[in-house]
């Protein structure tokens, strides 16, 4: 009886295994994805980047430069999670199970908190670079709208956890909602969502390089510049510059986690 | 905590003062921006590009994404349990952990152009690129479920004689594989979307490239919000294929 | 026969001593309770009996072999002739009543049928009378973290008993369990040890318990043996030096006695 169990446990292994096995395969098939030459590709870039890809004497000069377009990405990836913050707080409001007003309106709020965290970052800077041309402030824009996308789904789950004892004790004494919400929700929340704030900060300085480089401002720009004129020596500072500011960031915000959660 | 908000608060408002619009006449633009959102999801097209072609275009950006996350998958694993604090010498999962922050330090886009550099721009660079970005964050979320085993169960098998292999493979895994299974659709939710991006901005094959084309080459808003429709429907659909893949694991 | 000698096992943790020149004998089919405050040092010593803690000085001999001088292979086949019991049951608890008896195997296996955990029909009958005799037999296919703390427990004592061991290091099996489970686990652990002939080093909290079943009682405080003997020989006085407490604060009756539930 039990040899029966065990077997179908391994048959459940194995046919998750195969599953993943013909994934593999069709993806391959379908993308004519050249595993030989990913394979060699791979080791081909590791030996180029041990040989050409670090910071020469010359390229250090270039540092400052450098340095200046690390402070706009740096700028714009706080700037535009701040902004978006207090729209996206709105909408969790009026989105979560705890502290909703309607039940309309709570559809309709996570209608659109869906449709602003699914939609491509790519997507938003394609459509304003269309009237905003090559500006940070198409940068800001595209960063700003994929963070209050982002934001108000981390808000509404930090807002649902709040404990809705505590809402009913106040609602229970006639407390009217406005109340509620700023005596009560948003203090209990608040570690929570300046927690997912500095997350959202991180994850900007990354998703900002990829937006610089196609909107032609800040890091992701410089980097696209040195590359394209073979300047592997200052792109490669562009890297260690980005992953310094990176690494700083999280090592800042793990540590304001650990005071305020 | 209130000083952080300020510092953020005041850091932003630096930051927009000094924001550089290039010139662009602030209200026009907005202005036109709204007619063309109006345009693209009101009015979405197919003029070179046909819905089959769209279709195709997705499947193979899907295909991308799920290449990476299986590749990425599989690197993980092993480094997740060397990475391990309960299940590896702690020299190793120290240097491990190290490693792995600065790979996920590395934007995705310039892991990209690195390896555009020995395989060209295109699909074979942006697999590799992505995978490294995705092993970066697999191998730390994996580690993480990992190390939150009770790690009695380890101190059992150990005990009873089991060897390195065997503990990991009866106790270790058995134990974590509903964390390992969420946490790696949440990547390939990640994946898609950035395969999508490198589509736009690296050359990478799939439906990122027809994005890229559409709006920067043709203009063609109309195909824009085709183009835009059909990402944003197969990303909602992974959204909700994520929430229950989520809640059949918690059961189980 | 001695199956354990212990001599002068000594135990640093940095500047802490945790364990001072212990020494102790367990025969075989012996049954060793050890008693003394939390912190006194019977987990460290219970657990550098298999090496799952390095004793800093000392000799511990399993059947006339030094165990301290055992490489990583030869200390794996050691374990696997001694059996483990935890407080907190250590099972894998997405796993089968029966994969987790049969994990006691592992140490018996190859590592790559360890890893497919594939199993003889030998090793499957004699799983399933491990839990026969432990009352077990029906609930083989339900998953661990189903069960009861008690039976929890069972399942812990069947997977040290598919590894035929000869030695049963029990730390603490008791601690969290209700008093009418303790009582059964007691009772299942003292049949064992009588019927296949098995040592038990067991650590206890409860005085009372260990007097009812043990054959032999030591004493820990603060890394030291103060006591070591005839449970009929632990008194009053005694138990008031090894918890380090007032004589009036103990409440049990020498020898005879224990709470109702131990009778």
């Amino acid at each position: 009886m039990s040899v029966d169990i065990l077997t179908e446990r391994k048959r459940k292994s194995l046919r998750l295994f195969g599953l993943l096995v013909v994934l593999a395969a069709a993806s391959i098939v379908v993308t004519q994805y050249d595993i030989g030459k990913g394979f060699t590709s791979l080791v081909k870039a590791f030996v180029w980047g041990l040989s050409n890809f670090y910071p020469s004497g010359a390229s250090l000069s270039k540092l400052p430069d450098i340095l200046k377009k690390l402070w706009e990405t740096f700028l714009i990836s706080i700037a535009s999670t701040v902004s978006a913050s207090p729209f996206a707080l709105f909408l969790a409001f009026m989105g979560s199970r705890t502290t909703r007003a309607h039940g309309a309106l709570t559809a309709a709020a996570r209608g659109i908190g869906s449709f602003f965290r699914n939609m491509p970052l790519v997507a938003w800077a394609m459509i304003l670079m269309l009237a905003f041309s090559q500006s940070s402030l198409t940068g800001f824009l595209a960063l700003f709208l994929g963070s209050f996308g982002f934001l108000v789904r981390a808000f509404m789950e930090v807002l649902d956890e709040v404990d809705p004892g505590l809402i009913e004790a106040l609602k229970a004494a006639g407390a009217p909602y406005y109340s509620i919400i700023f005596r009560v929700v948003l203090p209990a929340s608040a570690p929570q969502i300046v927690s997912w704030l500095l997350f959202m900060i991180e994850t900007n300085i990354r998703d900002a390089t990829l937006v610089g480089f196609l909107t032609g401002t800040g890091i992701g720009f410089a980097f696209d510049v040195y590359y394209k004129s073979f300047n592997y020596h200052a792109a490669s500072l562009v890297v260690i510059v980005t992953v310094v500011l990176v690494i700083a960031l999280e090592t800042g915000s793990n540590a304001i986690r650990r005071v305020i959660l | 905590m209130w000083a952080t908000v300020a510092a953020l608060a005041a850091i932003t408002a630096y930051g927009l003062f000094t924001l550089d619009s290039n010139g662009v006449n602030i209200p026009d633009a907005i202005g036109e921006t709204l007619r063309n959102f109006r345009t693209i999801f009101l009015h979405p097209e197919s003029r070179r590009l046909s819905a089959g072609a769209a279709a195709w275009e997705l499947l193979l950006t899907v295909a991308q994404a799920i290449l990476i996350t299986l590749f990425s998958g599989l690197v993980s694993l092993g480094l997740g349990l060397l990475g391990a604090r309960n299940l590896a010498p702690k020299p190793l999962t120290q240097a491990i952990k190290a490693v792995i922050a600065v790979v996920r330090a590395i934007p995705s886009i310039l892991w990209v152009l690195i390896f555009a550099v020995a395989a060209g721009l295109g699909s074979t660079a942006a697999v590799l690129g992505l995978s490294m970005h995705s092993i970066g964050y697999l191998t730390k979320a994996y580690a993480e479920s990992f190390e939150s085993l009770d790690y009695g169960v380890v101190e059992a098998l150990q005990a009873v004689g089991a060897n390195w292999w065997q503990i990991v493979f009866q106790a270790v895994l058995p134990s974590s594989s509903t964390y390992l299974l969420s946490w790696t659709f949440l990547r390939f939710e990640m994946n898609f979307t950035n395969v999508v991006a490198m589509g736009a901005a690296a050359g990478a094959a799939g439906i990122g490239f027809d994005l890229f084309m559409a709006s920067s080459l043709y203009f063609d808003l109309g195909e824009l919000g085709l183009i835009t429709y059909f990402v944003l429907a197969f990303a909602i659909l992974l959204e909700i294929v994520a929430i229950r893949v989520k809640a059949v694991l918690k059961e189980r | 026969m001695a199956v354990l000698e212990i001599h002068n096992l000594t135990k640093y943790y940095k500047a802490h001593l945790a364990l001072d020149d212990v020494s102790l004998k367990l025969r075989s089919g012996e049954i060793v309770a050890v008693i003394g405050r939390s912190g006194a040092g019977k987990t460290t010593l219970l657990r550098c009996v298999n090496r799952m803690i390095e004793p800093s000085s000392g000799r511990i001999e399993f059947e006339g072999v030094d165990i301290r001088r055992l490489g990583r292979s030869a200390l794996r086949e050691y374990r696997t002739h001694i059996g483990m019991i935890f407080q907190h049951f250590n099972l894998v608890p997405r796993q089968t009543v029966m994969e987790n008896v049969l994990n006691g195997r592992l140490g018996h296996k190859s590592t790559l049928a360890g890893i497919a955990g594939i199993y003889s029909a030998d090793e499957h009958s004699m799983a399933r009378s491990v839990l026969e005799q432990l009352d077990l037999a029906d609930q083989a296919e339900k998953r661990c973290d189903q069960l009861s703390g008690g039976q929890k427990q069972r399942v812990g004592i069947a997977r040290a008993l598919v590894q035929e061991p000869r030695l049963i290091l029990c730390d603490e099996p008791i601690a969290s369990l209700d008093p009418r489970s303790a009582k059964a686990i007691m009772d299942y652990l003292f049949r064992i040890s009588r019927k296949m002939d098995i040592s038990i080093l067991i650590n206890l909290h409860q005085v009372d318990v260990a007097i009812k079943y043990a054959d032999r009682i030591v004493g820990i405080r603060e890394g030291c043996v103060v006591f070591d003997g005839d449970p009929k020989n632990l008194k009053k006085r005694k138990v008031a030096e090894i918890y380090g407490c007032d004589v009036d604060d103990i409440h049990f009756e020498d020898s005879t006695g224990g709470d109702a539930m131990f009778n």
